[in-house]
């Protein structure tokens, strides 16, 4: 099943306002995707913590609709 | 209150130092994110396990709830959760990964 980037971006700035969201369709079918996210709300947190809150902002979507996700998390300069 | 489930992967993180939860096998691994997992921890040359979820239904739904975690593969050490392949990746990079294994005094192979 297939996902729009800015669906992935949208539900990632909704849930981390400050986001800077960087998505890359990586095999161009709407199906693998490697998103870059830097947000504040990471400051402090494991990495573990970090991508825990972006998969919370998708709701449930990880995994399942959306199968490849490859993840980075990052903290402002 | 944890379910059977929740007990029989306690007992497999407990069992091995290093354990992947993987779809398929490190010889024929069933998709890209288990592959690059599979290839870090052989660059490591460390001793590891691997569950192939696949062949299981209980664990390939039950890890996900156990570790808080929507995918696989996800890596344990000495019965913690470190990750998926991307933080596995993130930490092999800044040599973090390495220096847990040998803090945590992981057999090499």
């Amino acid at each position: 099943m297939a996902m729009p980037a800015a669906e992935i971006e949208g539900l990632i700035r909704a849930a981390l306002p400050d986001a800077q969201v960087e998505i890359t369709d990586l095999a161009g079918d709407g199906d693998h995707y490697a998103a870059r996210v830097v947000s504040a709300a990471f400051v402090g947190l494991p990495r573990v913590k970090q991508h825990k809150l972006v998969y919370e902002a998708l709701g449930g979507r990880m995994g399942g609709e959306l199968h490849a996700l490859q993840l980075t998390t990052a903290v402002p300069n | 209150m944890s379910s059977p489930t929740d007990t029989r992967i306690a007992e497999i993180v407990n069992a091995n130092d290093v354990v992947l939860f993987m779809k398929g096998t490190p010889l024929f691994p069933q998709c890209g994110f288990s592959s690059k997992a599979v290839a870090i921890l052989e660059h490591l040359g460390v001793e590891y396990a691997t569950v192939d979820v696949l062949q299981d239904m209980e664990i390939r739904q039950g890890i996900k709830a156990f570790s808080d975690w929507p995918t696989i593969p996800q890596l344990y050490v000495k019965g913690e959760f470190v990750g998926g392949s991307d933080i596995m990746m993130e930490m092999f990079q800044d040599g973090e990964l390495q220096q847990m294994m040998t803090e945590s005094g992981v057999t090499t192979a």
